[in-house]
């Protein structure tokens, strides 16, 4: 046999079996960073065997904005507005994420009326965050916009609110070290009270419309079912965690602001599956109308702001500290190194959303690539955040 | 209610024997003390942290990289000599440079307690070739992500890790950017009316690219 | 093509004939129809679908069908921070855009970079790579801004000609439709800048 022979041998390739489908032949697949719902641009590299995942590995870091950098670039009140870019969904709960770990390593207290604002604006970031992200969750699910247009109705209201209070829809920037940049009127505090008490009509019409429905329990029930174990493991925090039956609220926890003063429950999930998940979303607002009612109720008038805090040439002391808080997300933490300066040596954002997303292959292996979709939905996450 | 941490300290090193652990203390009214521990040892003190019945830090928060550059540390002692024949006490100022490394921080909490934060952290040998640290990722799965994260942005290596690659930025970049010694490439933003330091950068910028021009009036003076 | 004669034009409707040029209908029925890339990078994407929804509603003006597919769109709104790990992709997405294609640059990130200029990962605008009709300011514009850009951009567009030496662009065959996709580099993009698209304006000091 010639050399040449051997070769042309060596190089014929296996034989094609012709079967009705392609065996073991896994197909790798990019989705993303530009698709239509993955809430961003986030990205994941699935292998397919033919429409089941057998295998998923998020790419992050295409909204990657050096957050942290500017951060430690930025004196401490200058990082104020860019918290509010996070999670660009939620910026009165990332302000008052931050404002608490400030004020836990410069050790500032808070006057009540303060506290009261923080809690009342907080619930209502929680509500409008909920309710658009039920909205954007059936979209996944191919309810192509309605449920959306339903969510961000009443989101408007709310936002309509916080433009009032703040001069900003979105991006707030609220909060202080100490307390809160402008107080709110009477007026103002009235009409939260309307939106509020209007709100419940709205989620009963919704819950009609969609959780009864045979396609969203068809699409959802025992889809990405997460155990309690591998929650807690992969530090899952918030509405997820809780729908695997976990009781942990930060609000019950820590007990920070003034939670503790009201009376709300903390629904838990049984099965851990996007079911759970969506429906801990729902139950929660109707817990968060709660507190905001009756914060709305206690709340006295009163100065909003620390006196003794000199906001301007800020320089808290030599040290460190971490403060979290429970946003709509999950735990949202900031840890800050002081070094004395103006300036934070380390500042650090632990991103719920981010962390959230360890587990999005354990969840996802085995379903279909359209129950992708819904899964990442039912994680929530905020690009803004994730990547900082 | 917690243990404290020197109890904490004393347990861990009746349960991991050789274990060398410091407590660092923090100044700040946040009275959030850690714990140092020695990377040799620190895969078996995580085990011990979380499964400790008194303990059970289950709950793996926040894990993030600090970068500490060379420190000189400047001391001043008294001391005697003799100067012309009589004995006189003179100040002498002694310079020590403390090395730089890199930390990874854990905040750690109990779920299934509901107590915390216990914090420990680890520290590098330097910040080059010894920035290897071990991976706390088979005890805690949220560090999987977070520690990813600190290579990428600082460049600590972390044994053990299951799928250690850049996570933030591209395959092909080489820099750590959130080191404090990383210098940013050059993309000037073109300015109307740059002044001071941004002047200096425009005017270096424009001299070393000129292909990337149109302040011709700036070059010239 | 002959212009008409303003007043001959007024004329002959009040008698109930309606006279138009091919270019009028041409750019009445492309300006009534954009349809944008559904593609939202940052904060500025939210407010891109609050304009979409229920009390903006971006459809009055005829830009409601928002594809996902970047064949289908005639409009890329680049709603959000650029960064640089996602640039290649927003110059790919424009090439296969087809023309004639526009953009939108939405918001102070895209414009310039906006607060996270200073940003290692952050690209200072997205118009260093592809070329952009209208800017909207703001951190992030509201929706009313975002439906003032729109309607700028179907001026423009109404403005376009389609015969003559100061024809549109895309109907122009030298006129490049598909620029070069950045590459990553192992300290930046390469190049940082595409020079036949992003001049920077000269000074002139008096």
């Amino acid at each position: 046999m010639s050399a040449t022979l051997q070769t042309l041998e060596a190089m014929e390739r296996p034989p094609v079996r012709m079967t009705s489908r392609l065996e073991g032949e896994l197909l790798e697949v990019s989705m993303g960073p530009q698709h239509p719902s993955t809430h961003g641009v986030f990205r994941m590299n699935v292998a397919l065997e033919g429409e089941i995942v057998r295998k998923l590995k998020p790419v992050f870091g295409y909204l990657h904005r050096n957050h942290e950098q500017i951060g430690e670039h930025t004196t401490y009140l200058g990082s104020m507005p860019y918290t509010d870019r996070l999670d660009y969904f939620c910026s009165m709960s990332n302000n008052w994420a931050y404002a608490l770990s400030v004020e836990k390593l410069a050790g500032i207290e808070l006057p009540e009326r303060a506290q009261y604002l923080r809690v009342i604006l907080a619930e209502l970031t929680r509500l409008q965050n909920h309710a658009s992200l039920l909205g954007f969750l059936l979209s996944d699910m191919g309810a192509w916009g309605t449920p959306l247009m339903y969510a961000f109705r009443e989101r408007e209201k709310i936002l309509d609110l916080f433009e009032s209070l703040s001069g900003a829809r979105m991006m707030c920037d609220y909060m202080r070290f100490g307390g809160c940049r402008v107080d709110a009127s009477d007026e103002w505090l009235a009409r939260a009270k309307q939106i509020v008490d209007r709100f419940p009509k709205f989620l009963d019409e919704f819950e009609e419309l969609i959780l009864g429905n045979e396609i969203v329990i068809a699409r959802t029930q025992n889809v990405g079912t997460l155990s309690a174990d591998l929650a807690i493991s992969a530090g899952i925090t918030g509405p997820m965690l809780r729908a695997c039956g976990v009781n942990y609220d930060i609000r019950k926890v820590d007990g920070y602001g003034f939670y503790p003063r009201f009376k709300f429950r903390i629904p838990l999930g049984e099965h851990g599956d996007t079911y759970d998940r969506l429906m801990m979303r729902a139950l929660e607002m109707r817990e968060t109308i709660e507190i905001l009612k009756q914060a709305l109720a206690q709340i006295q008038p009163g100065p909003i702001v620390n006196p003794k805090v000199r906001i301007r040439a800020f320089r808290p002391p030599v040290g460190e500290a971490y403060g979290r808080i429970e946003a709509p997300k999950g735990e949202l933490g900031f840890y800050l190194i002081s070094d004395g300066g103006p300036n934070p040596y380390r500042y650090r954002v632990r991103p719920p959303s981010f962390i959230n997303l360890t587990v999005l292959e354990d969840m996802c292996l085995g379903h279909s690539v359209a129950d992708v979709m819904v899964i990442l939905g039912s994680v929530d996450i905020v690009m803004g955040e994730v990547d900082r | 209610m917690m243990e404290s941490l020197d109890q904490i300290k004393s347990r861990i090193e009746g349960a991991v024997p050789e274990a060398k652990i410091e407590i660092v203390q923090n100044g700040s009214p946040s009275q959030q003390q850690s714990l140092l521990l020695d990377s040799e040892h620190a895969l078996a003190i995580g085990k011990f942290l979380r499964d400790d019945p008194a303990l059970r830090l289950d709950f793996c928060s926040n894990v993030t990289g600090v970068d500490w550059l060379d420190r000189i540390v400047k001391k001043t002692i008294k001391i005697k000599t003799a100067v012309d024949g009589v004995e006189k006490e003179v100040d002498q100022t002694t310079e020590e440079k403390i090395p730089g490394y890199l930390e990874a921080v854990y905040h750690l909490y109990s779920i299934a307690l509901k107590h915390g934060p216990v914090i420990i952290r680890m520290r590098t040998a330097d910040r080059a070739e010894g920035a290897r640290l071990p991976s706390l990722t088979p005890v805690w799965r949220s560090a999987e992500f977070q520690e990813r994260e600190i290579f990428d942005l600082y460049g600590i290596r972390f044994d053990g890790h299951p799928d250690l690659r850049r996570i933030l930025m591209w395959d092909e970049f080489e820099d750590y950017p959130m080191r404090k010694d990383y210098v940013q490439p050059d993309d000037f933003e073109w300015e109307p009316t740059p002044h001071d330091e941004v002047l200096a950068r425009a005017k270096q910028h424009y001299t070393l690219r000129p292909e990337l021009d149109g302040a011709e009036a700036l070059r010239k003076g | 093509m002959s212009e008409i004669d303003e007043k001959l034009r007024t004329e002959l409707q009040r008698q109930g004939v309606w006279v138009t040029s091919m270019q009028e209908l041409y750019n009445w029925g492309r300006k009534n129809s954009i349809w944008p890339l559904q593609f939202g990078l940052a904060c500025c994407a939210i407010e891109m679908i609050a304009t979409a929804a229920s009390r903006y509603d971006i459809a009055r003006f005829g830009g409601e069908v928002f594809r996902p597919s970047p064949r289908q769109a005639d409009l890329m709104i680049v709603a959000g921070t650029v960064t640089k790990k996602m640039a290649p992709q927003i110059v790919r997405l424009y090439n296969q855009m087809a023309d004639p294609k526009y953009v939108i640059a939405m918001g102070a990130c895209a414009i310039s970079g906006g607060p996270f200029k200073q940003g290692y990962n952050v690209l200072k605008g997205i118009d260093r790579y592809i070329p952009v009709d209208v800017y909207i300011p703001g951190c992030p514009p509201r929706p009313e801004a975002l439906l003032h850009a729109f309607m700028e951009l179907q001026r423009k567009i109404d403005e376009q000609k389609l015969t003559g030496a100061n024809k549109a662009e895309h109907l122009k065959t030298d006129q490049p439709s598909e620029f070069p996709v950045p590459k990553f580099g192992e300290h930046d993009l390469e190049p940082a800048a595409n020079c036949a698209v992003f001049q920077p304006p000269v000074i002139e000091r008096t």
